[in-house]
């Protein structure tokens, strides 16, 4: 038989029973419009992480001291007082991966202006610190190296921090608060960023220079903890190994040694958070999986029923020529026809949902074509799977029992 | 590339002299096992029909008759004996030779018209066409309307089988087996669902084909329907016992000018 032709018988039988076909075709539709729209929830949410995860900064690494022990009683992470400024000038002189390097400490401090008064984490870092975790100015400027070094009383505060001490749209900048009761003059408004992925307020800070804070505030001699940043994405992990290598060396610990810091980069960070979201999607996609091949399984029902149904038909295009692998292939293309045209209006389907859950619910949705070629892939193989057996049985029919069925 | 060969070896031998036998077979034997009985179907049978016969095959049921239709239809095979169809031997060919030979040699109508329903006179009468991989879409529509206006049914081309009346439905049943240009048409009980006028219609029809000389084999129980015919073959037990000649076959076309005509209701 001419593939034309038979082609045409296929689309001729299916016509013949349009409900039926289109009942047929529904499971299938559903089946993948469903995959469709649970994928699109499931790597929006993975993407909208990713976004949250790179507000951090770019390509960020955290280096915090070990915890320290006192007589064998274990004090909390980067608790120990061994991480100083050399730490960061060898950082920054000996690993050819690091972009920025930048010590940090951070306190709190009850914050006053006039009759106003907000409590918030200050954190003491270099300016290229604004480097690393891409943090911009939306007004003013940012302190600089020499302001570090002589410890001037400056600072950049974010968003949440203006309004609470402020107000709202009020423009603080050169005006003087006062932190723990030493005044800074503020020079500068950091952009507003929103949450982190945890949750936190990133516009609930004041960053000042770092020995101001480690000197002027705390009154520490050491670092709390580092930030660092690589030469490009790729480069993370040689930038990890390249800080654990120098930090190792300065404090004389062999190779095989455990270090007394941890690393931690943003690769870290984000894999753990979309690692969440992955479980998720996975756990999705598998439920409307399943609902696809309840969709196959009606397939099969159907070309089931209807090759007893269609017995005499079998019989009589048998009596006029048709060979047992003519009749196969015709009920073989039916089924994919139906797995097929349904994998299409399933994809529709599934698109103009994300949609709908995208405008009305609001939530993050993205459309992969690797979704929607999926979908197509796998109900076409269904088709072929599931149609295969009653195609057989069709095929296998006896043209004289077939003529005289009842 | 074997199956290609039997094809081409299959429809060669279009111009066959009138002596020659379409139908020709010796000693076939036919013996269906149910579970552990044998059932002796047909019993050795010998005959040949030459070109431009009309034979009715008769005989009661379980005489055999049907069993040596489906062998000559090419849907069965014998257990023994040998069979050829326009020169072609049958008994040795797989399942796809013998579906490729009732493809182009052999034109079946049923008792109960076997069309496909919902589907269009003109569809139906193209399905022998459609496993012809030689013809083109063209082709097909034009033998197919071809034969439909040898029965009479040109106007009625785009007419699901529902909307056709019984002996119509049979005209539509004889145009689909006209259309592959077979070497034999066999028929099996064509007229057994119909009154006597459309009877004598669809025997009009036949006759009218033999005389353009297109080989016709019916089976029927009903003698008034051989009259028709030009050669009787009765069946009994799975062997002839009788042959002959129908010595002045009568004319379904002039009986049926004769009849009173009937005024449907439908049609007023």
């Amino acid at each position: 038989m001419k593939m034309k032709n038979l082609l045409i018988a296929t689309v001729r039988s299916l016509s013949k029973n349009k409900m039926r076909t289109f009942l047929t075709m529904l499971g299938i539709i559903i089946g993948v419009a469903s995959v469709i729209a649970m994928l699109a929830i499931g790597q929006g949410s993975k993407q909208s992480i990713q976004a949250q995860i790179s507000t951090l900064g770019t390509n960020v690494l955290m280096i915090w001291p070990q915890a320290s022990s006192t007589g064998g009683v274990r004090m909390e992470a980067g608790s120990s007082q061994k991480m100083t400024l050399e730490d960061v000038t060898a950082i920054s002189d000996r690993c050819p991966a690091v972009a920025y390097v930048t010590p940090q400490v951070r306190t709190s401090g009850q914050l006053v202006n006039g009759n106003m008064n907000w409590r918030t984490s200050v954190f003491g870092v270099y300016p290229n610190y604004f480097e690393i975790r891409n943090l911009r100015l939306s007004s003013g400027s940012l302190f600089s190296m020499n302001d570090d070094r002589s410890a001037t009383k400056v600072c950049v505060i974010g968003q949440t921090v203006v309004t609470n001490l402020f107000g709202v749209n009020a423009d603080p900048i050169g005006s003087f608060i006062r932190i723990n009761k030493i005044p800074f003059k503020i020079i500068g408004i950091t952009e507003k960023k929103g949450q982190n992925a945890f949750g936190q307020d990133q516009d609930d800070m004041v960053i000042a220079p770092f020995s101001t804070v480690q000197k002027r505030m705390m009154a520490i001699t050491h670092i709390q903890s580092m930030l660092a940043s690589a030469k490009t994405e790729s480069l993370i992990p040689t930038a990890s190994q390249e800080i654990t290598e120098v930090l190792k060396a300065k404090r004389n610990l062999g190779p095989s040694e455990d270090p007394d810091f941890t690393i931690r980069t943003q690769t870290d960070i984000a894999n753990t958070a979309t690692a969440t979201s992955g479980i998720l999607t996975i756990l999705l996609a598998t439920i409307a999986s399943i609902s696809l091949l309840v969709g196959g399984i009606g397939i099969m029902n159907i070309m089931l029923v209807s090759v007893t149904e269609r017995t005499r038909e079998i019989g009589i295009r048998m009596s006029v020529g048709a060979r047992g692998r003519d009749v196969l292939l015709q009920f073989l293309f039916e089924a994919l026809l139906i797995s097929l045209l349904g994998g299409f209006i399933g994809v529709t389907l599934g698109v103009l949902v994300s949609q709908l859950i995208a405008n009305i619910l609001s939530w993050p949705v993205t459309i992969t074509i690797q979704s929607i070629l999926m979908s197509f892939i796998f109900s076409s193989a269904i088709g072929i799977f599931f149609g295969w057996y009653p195609a057989r049985k069709a095929a296998s029919l006896n043209p004289i029992d077939a003529l005289r069925y009842e | 590339m074997h199956r290609r060969c039997k094809e081409v070896e299959a429809v060669a031998g279009e111009d066959i002299d009138m002596n020659k036998a379409i139908i020709s077979v010796k000693a076939l034997v036919k013996i269906y096992k149910m579970g552990d009985v044998e059932v002796h179907a047909l019993r050795g049978v010998n005959t040949d029909i030459m070109k431009d016969d009309f034979v009715a095959i008769m005989g009661k049921s379980g005489s055999g008759k049907s069993t040596f239709m489906n062998i000559i239809g090419c849907l069965d095979v014998p257990t023994r004996g040998q069979y050829l169809l326009d020169g072609v031997d049958v008994s040795s060919l797989t399942k796809d030779q013998l579906a490729n030979l009732r493809n182009h040699k052999i034109g079946f109508v049923f008792q109960s018209f076997n069309l496909l329903s919902r589907t269009s006179a003109l569809e139906n009468v193209e399905l022998p066409l459609m496993y012809n991989k030689k013809i083109t879409s063209r082709e097909m529509r034009e033998r197919s309307l071809n034969a439909l206006e040898a029965v009479g049914l040109a106007d009625r081309a785009h007419h699901f089988p529902n909307q056709l009346s019984g002996g119509e439905q049979q005209r539509v049943a004889i145009a689909r087996s006209l259309v592959n240009n077979p070497v034999v048409i066999l028929a099996d009980e064509p007229t057994g669902n119909l009154d006597t006028r459309t009877s004598l219609e669809v025997m009009g029809i036949f006759q009218k084909l033999n005389q353009q000389g297109i080989t016709i084999v019916i089976v029927t129980h009903e003698a008034d329907i051989a009259a028709y015919t030009k050669r009787n073959i009765s069946f009994r037990d799975g062997r002839i016992i009788k042959a002959i000649e129908v010595d002045k076959p009568r004319n379904a076309a002039e009986e049926l000018a004769l009849m009173p005509v009937i005024v449907e209701e439908d049609d007023l």
